[in-house]
Formats: C-alpha cells, structure tokens, sequence
C-alpha cells in the first residue's frame, strides 16, 4: 500500500448499518409544533392582548430556563436546542387564564420541567405530560385564579372592551351551565334578578344561533389556548398531513367524545346531546391534538394509540357528566398517561411468523 | 395481469439510483492480484489444496468443500499461488485466505460441461453443476445455492419467486442484469423450476424499475404460469420474507424458512450464475458490483473478479482514493458494512460499493422520544426502541421475550429514528448474545 492509501485509510469513519439516515430530528419535530402553535398564539394576543404575549414569554421562558439550570446543576448535557421546553412552555402558556398573574407562568413552568420532566430523567423519560401536570399542580393550588376568568375576550374590533359578568364565577362556557345555569334553571328563586339576568345573558351568548360558530372561532372566554378552534385545528392540520403527530390519537379521542356526547349529553335523554358544543370547548382541541399526541406520555404501538385515545375520550365524558370538574380534558389525559406503560406492555404486536 | 402489492411497515429512502441506472455495465481490467479468503458464505469450511507457487488458471479448484453445506472455491485470475496465511476480511477480522498473483493472461480451465442441454440433466445433475461452480445466494446472504435447492422431501416448493427487487439505495447492478441479460435470466429460470419441480414463477421487481418490468413482462407473456408482479417501491420489499408476504399474503414462520410456506425466492443474479454455470460450465469467479455514492465520481456498474481489492478498483474507476471519502461500505446503505480499510477483497456476496462522503456525526444521537417511527416501520412488527433499551441494559430474557431472535437487521428503525440512536447496532448485541447463548445451552 502507497501512504496516499494507508493516510486515507486511517481516516475511514467505521460505524454500524444503517449508514443513512432520515432527515427528521428531534429539534425539528418540536419546531414543528412551535410553528403548528403559532396560529393559535397569534390568536390569543388578537382575543387576549397584551396579558397573552407576557405570559406566553414568561411560561417559555421559564421552562427553557429551568431546563438549563436543571441540566447544568445535574452536570449532564444541556440540551434546551431539542426546543421540547419551548413546546412545553408554550402548551403551558395556552392552559393559563389571561388574567393569571405573572408568577403563575414562572412557577408552572418550572414546576413542568424540573419536577414532570427532568426528575424523571429528561426529555422521553417523564410519565405526564409536563404541561398538562404543570396545569393540574396550578389548578390545585391556586383554584380561584385559574377558574375565575372573568374577562370574556372582546368583540371583534374592540380591543380593550371586555364583557364582564359580575358576581358569578365562571370561565367556560360549560362551567357556566354546569355551575350556573343548570342550578339556576333547576331553582330560579333561590337567586337575585341580576344573577339570573347575567346567567341568561351568557346563556343567549351560548345557545344563540352562532353559539357554537363562537366557540370555534373563539369570541368565548376560556385559557389562552381553548378559545379558537380554528386557529388550533389550523395548525393540527399542519402536523398530521406531515406525519408529525398520528391520526389515531385525535381521531380516537374526538370520536369517542362525541360519541358519548350524543348518547349520555343531552339533558333531555339520551341520543340528544350537543355533539359540537362538547367537541369544541373545555380544551377538548387542544387537548386532542397537541395533549393526548405528545408522543413521549402515549403508547408506541397502535392498537395502544387507540385504546389510549378511547380512555381519554371515555374519562373526558365521565369527568364531565358526572365528576366534579367541569373540564374533564387535562385529567383525562394525565390519567392515561399514567396507564400507558401498561398499555404498552399489553398491547405487543403479533410479529410476522408469529403464532 | 399486473397488481401492485405490498407489505406492512417499511421505509423510503431517497433511491439514488439515477446516476448508475442508465448506464451499460463495463468490465474492467483483469486485476495483478486477487485475495481469496476460505469463507466467503455460510458453512463448513473449506480445505485449501494448492501450495504456495502452485500455477493456476481461472476455475482452478483452490479449496475443496469438506460438508454437504460448502462449495469449492476457485482461482479468479490465472498466475501462481503468492501465499496461504491470513489476510484482512471486509468485516475487519484477519481470516484465512489464498493470495494469486496474476500471469496478465487470462487463462481458462476447461470448461466443466459435456455440452448436454438443460434439460437433458436431472435435477441431481443440475444442483451438481451448480454446487461444483461454487454458487452463493447472490442477494447478499450468500447460502451455497445448491444446499437450497435441497429442500427435504416434506415441503414441496409451489411458488417460485424470482427477486428483481433490488431495493437498497444506489445500487442497480441487479436492474442492469434485468435489462442486459433478461433472455438469460429466463433459462436461468428455466433451469431451477426444472430442479425444484414447481409449477409457479413469480419475478418480482419494484415499480422505480418500469424498463426492467417491461422487458421481462414482454418475455413472459407466452409463458402462463410466469408472472412478473410490480412492487411498491419500499424498503426492504427485496427481503424474502417480506417479498412473500407482499406476493402471497403467506408468512414465514418464526424461526422457520420459506419452505416452510412451499416458497423460495432467488436472486436475479443467482440465477445468472446458475445460467452460466449449466449452460457454459463457467464457475463464479466475476461479478458485478454497483459502484456509487455522493464521493464517486465515476459511478456505474461494473463487472470485477472475485477476489479484486477495493483499493485496485477504486484505483481504476476513480484514478485514486476520492478526496472526499469518509466512509466505504460494501453492500447497500442500509445493511451493508463500512470497511475498515481499503485492502479488502470483493466477495461472492458483494453487490455493491459506496462511497460516502462525511457520515452523521455522533454528536447528534439523543434518548428515546418513544415517537414510534421504528415501531410503524419494522416489516416484522418488532418493536425496535424497547429492544434496544433491553440489550444496552443487558436484560437477555427481556430480548427473548420481545423475540429479538427475528430480527432481519434490515436498518428501517435505525433510518427512521429522529433520536439517530443505533437501534440496530444494540438490538444486533442482543441478538448475537441470545443466540450465542441459545447455542450453548442446546450442546449441553
């Protein structure tokens, strides 16, 4: 061998098969649904106004902050470049109210990351959903903040106006007819003129002819992140036509709930429920699309996916119809990812040749 | 009647095969030396019987086969014996081998044929010719051909399948065969449906091939009982166990063979070498080999000995060592090895060179999202990402359980990851401590 050959064989790069990759990464899946999250950031500023844009920069910038000092002080790599405390911080953003403090996003988003995600061992380690827990720790320790939401988002047009309704505390609108107006239309008497004048006043807002048209393009109060459905399923769109996030899991959750909605929602009997009025509020959207899908919290296999989808779809409707809460999506969710370890151990595909 | 079939899971690499697909194959020169190593395929192995010095032509016998399960091996070139020791193997080890050094000459044995046609010779005949000229599987596992065509006599063969599906990226040399040699190809056929007695020809080729489809199509239309079958270009429909699935819907059992299901799929290029060696007595000493990749500047097909150094080609087709090489493999991208050096020889079993420039860096390999991509694409519905976890942490009785034993190592999962972890390098551990560990256990 001549020294060209023995000089350039020294620099031969030896490695296992396979010795292509695809192009797809972990910073550009994440990216991926920063930008799918955009139209319906865009949305919250427009509805909310300048309360979203703080909160939304404080919620990122508490996750991607935590995660950096949490990898540095663990001495492993830091590795905030994967943008996954960026989604995180986001879907955290889009689960506080407009009116929530400053404090809130911070706290939450280092609750998210140092506690779901990197105590557990950091980014694919973590049972929950770092968001949807970091929403579950806030709900339970600050309840009144993050269920009073008392600025409906304003009318189309005006921007500082806002529609408050005093006296009663509500959010959604399917706290309002579960706290409000269904006692109220049970028991009328017990309550004042004003209260019961408020409650029909939402309650034309609601079941007006655009009811459910405003749920979907989000003129109806709620978190950052529930108000628009369109903007939200805008960007859903955009990840499962890329084959970012699977079908199975939002097809699996949305039908399952309506489903149920149409059988056990109606308040006359069954087969009469509000099938679009259950899909689009209580953060069923977002919940569905960029919640449920987050891929590290739900099974690998498919037959799991489904079961995984059909348990959030089935708690959703059992929490909402018969639980305590009015919004069952993000304890849906947080349960089944509690399950999916199990799932994924029970539902192992028949390999090829298999008996 | 032409469907398209398929088979579940799979991915799809860029195919690359543009730059060489068009090109006529070319024979380059004879090479000054050859290295031969005694184990070039599955099997016992073999008993050199030349001595150093020893004049040979080319179809000398230079190792003789010592089991039903082996193959004599034979001179590429003519010249003298230069030495018998050990010499670099394209896997990195140092393995017994002969070393020829060329007499420029190019001289022949005779050839072993007494001019009977085909089908003139019993199937015993015909297998006895093709095991004397040292036939392989030329798919890429290189299994003595003739111990193939031996299926006992409990499992008769009722679907013939011929794989012109050659779906590695870059590589065409199975594709230029199709088009340069398909009258061949059709005896070669021919003669191995004579052997195993069935009645079903299947010729499978994947639809990214349309002039290999037609030609053979055109062949077989006369023929009614041949039929030539598009496939959904995907990766690794060339799998045998995949190509039965996608063209018969039958699957091969877990640790079973395709006889098992009354298949046998063969190599078009197998059946090429069958042709030659029944019809002119020629035995495999040549090949021909895709040479390709973003670091080539010459790539095409080109036809070498068996035994040619990589270096002597690369000097030959390239004129040198590519500026921009960073990696080598042998075989596809997918599941072929990355040489170790230059100084390697081509093999029976080599279909392929590529020449890369700069691989992934390693920089880059994060932990599992659990995204499911290796899941959706493993074409045996193994699940890759916990596989892996079980064989880093050493848990062999988890790997058994999620039957790692099955794995066709075809890198689909490894493509796909977008953690770029070393799936397949893990689950390979895994594997290979399993069966190893099977092995003893079963002596005992």
């Amino acid at each position: 061998m001549d020294a060209t050959t023995e000089e350039k064989t020294n620099l031969l790069k030896v490695s296992s098969s396979p010795h292509i990759l695809t192009e797809e990464s972990i910073p550009g899946i994440m990216l991926a649904v920063v930008v799918a999250l955009i139209p319906a950031f865009l949305g919250a500023v427009y509805f909310f106004g300048w309360k979203a844009l703080l909160l939304t920069i404080l919620a990122v910038g508490s996750t991607v902050g935590a995660e950096y000092c949490c990898q540095k002080v663990k001495g492993t790599p830091v590795t905030v470049n994967d943008f996954s405390a960026v989604v995180t911080g986001l879907l955290l953003a889009f689960n506080l109210p407009s009116n929530a403090p400053w404090w809130m996003a911070v706290v939450g988003g280092v609750f998210a990351i140092v506690i779901v995600k990197q105590i557990f061992g950091g980014l694919g380690y973590n049972i929950w959903n770092p968001a949807l827990a970091a929403r579950a720790f806030l709900l339970a320790s600050w309840p009144t903040i993050m269920v009073s939401s008392t600025d409906f988002p304003p009318p189309r047009g005006g921007w500082l106006a806002g529609v408050k309704l005093d006296g009663i505390t509500q959010a959604t609108p399917l706290q309002l007819i579960k706290n409000n107006i269904a006692p109220l239309l049970k028991d009328p008497g017990a309550y004042t003129a004003e209260q019961v004048n408020a409650a029909r006043v939402a309650l034309e807002k609601m079941t007006g002819s655009e009811s459910w048209l405003a749920l979907f393009w989000g003129r109806i109060g709620g978190v950052l992140g529930e108000t628009s459905a369109a903007l939200l399923i805008l960007g859903a769109v955009f990840l499962l036509v890329k084959g970012y996030i699977d079908w199975r899991v939002p097809l699996g959750y949305l039908g399952t709930v309506a489903l149920l909605a149409w059988i056990f929602g109606g308040p006359e009997g069954y087969f009469t429920g509000d099938v679009f009025f259950h899909l689009l509020s209580g953060g069923l959207i977002l919940g569905a699309f960029f919640m449920a899908t987050d891929m590290v919290t739900s099974p690998v296999t498919r037959k799991g996916k489904w079961i995984f989808a059909v348990g959030c779809g089935l708690l959703t409707m059992l929490i909402r119809l018969k639980g305590g809460y009015p919004e069952g999506v993000s304890y849906a969710i947080l349960l089944m990812n509690t399950a999916t370890p199990m799932i994924d151990m029970y539902t192992r595909p028949k390999i090829y040749g298999g008996k | 009647m032409l469907k398209e079939t398929t088979f579940r899971g799979g991915v799809h690499p860029p195919d690359s095969k543009s730059a060489t697909r068009e090109k006529p194959t070319r024979t380059l020169k004879l090479p000054s030396k050859v290295v031969l190593p005694l184990s070039q395929h599955i099997g016992a192995p073999l008993e050199v019987c030349v001595a150093v010095g020893s004049e040979v032509k080319v179809g000398t016998v230079i190792a003789k086969p010592t089991g039903f399960v082996s193959i004599p091996l034979h001179s590429t070139i003519s010249g003298r014996v230069k030495a018998i020791g050990e010499a670099l193997h394209p896997t990195g080890v140092r393995l017994p081998a002969v070393e020829i050094e060329g007499d420029g000459e190019d001289k022949w044995e005779e050839p072993a044929t007494d001019g009977k046609k085909y089908s003139d010779l019993t199937p015993d005949e015909l297998k006895e010719c093709i095991r004397n000229a040292g036939i392989v599987g030329l798919g890429g596992a290189a299994f003595p051909t003739h111990v193939k065509l031996s299926p006992p006599p409990g499992k008769p063969i009722d679907m013939f399948i011929v794989n012109g599906a050659e779906c590695e990226p870059y590589l065409t040399s199975d594709f230029r065969q199709m088009l340069e040699r398909s009258k061949d190809l059709i005896v070669g056929i021919k003669i191995v449906q004579r052997i195993l007695g069935s009645e079903k020809v299947l010729i499978a080729v994947e639809r990214n091939k349309p002039e290999a489809i037609e030609v053979m199509d055109r062949l077989c239309r006369e023929a009614l009982n041949y039929e030539v079958v598009p496939l959904k270009t995907k990766y690794p429909q060339g799998g045998e166990k995949q190509l039965i699935q996608a063209l018969t819907g039958r699957q091969v059992p877990s640790g079973g063979l395709p006889m098992d299901v009354g298949c046998m799929v063969h190599n078009v290029s197998t059946l090429l070498a069958i042709y030659d060696a029944v019809t002119a007595g020629k035995p495999l000493v040549e090949k021909v080999v895709t040479l390709a990749g973003e670091a080539c500047a010459n790539p095409g097909n080109y036809k070498v000995r068996v035994g040619a150094l990589v270096e002597d080609i690369l000097k030959e087709v390239e004129g040198g060592i590519p500026e921009t090489l960073g990696k080598i493999i042998m075989g596809g991208p997918m599941m072929g090895i990355a040489l170790p050096s230059l100084n390697v020889p081509i093999l029976k079993g080599t279909n392929g060179l590529v020449l890369l420039a700069e691989p992934v860096p390693l920089s880059l390999h994060r932990q599992c999202i659990r995204c499911g991509r290796c899941v959706d694409s493993c074409p045996i519905r193994l699940l890759p990402c916990e596989l892996a976890v079980f064989a880093e942490h050493q848990l062999w009785d988890k790997c058994r359980e999620y039957s790692v034993k099955d794995c066709i190592e075809c890198g689909a999962c490894g493509y796909t990851c977008p953690a770029k972890r070393n799936l397949v390098q893990l689950i390979r551990f895994g594997k290979y401590t399993v069966m190893s560990q099977d092995r003893k256990k079963e002596k005992k």
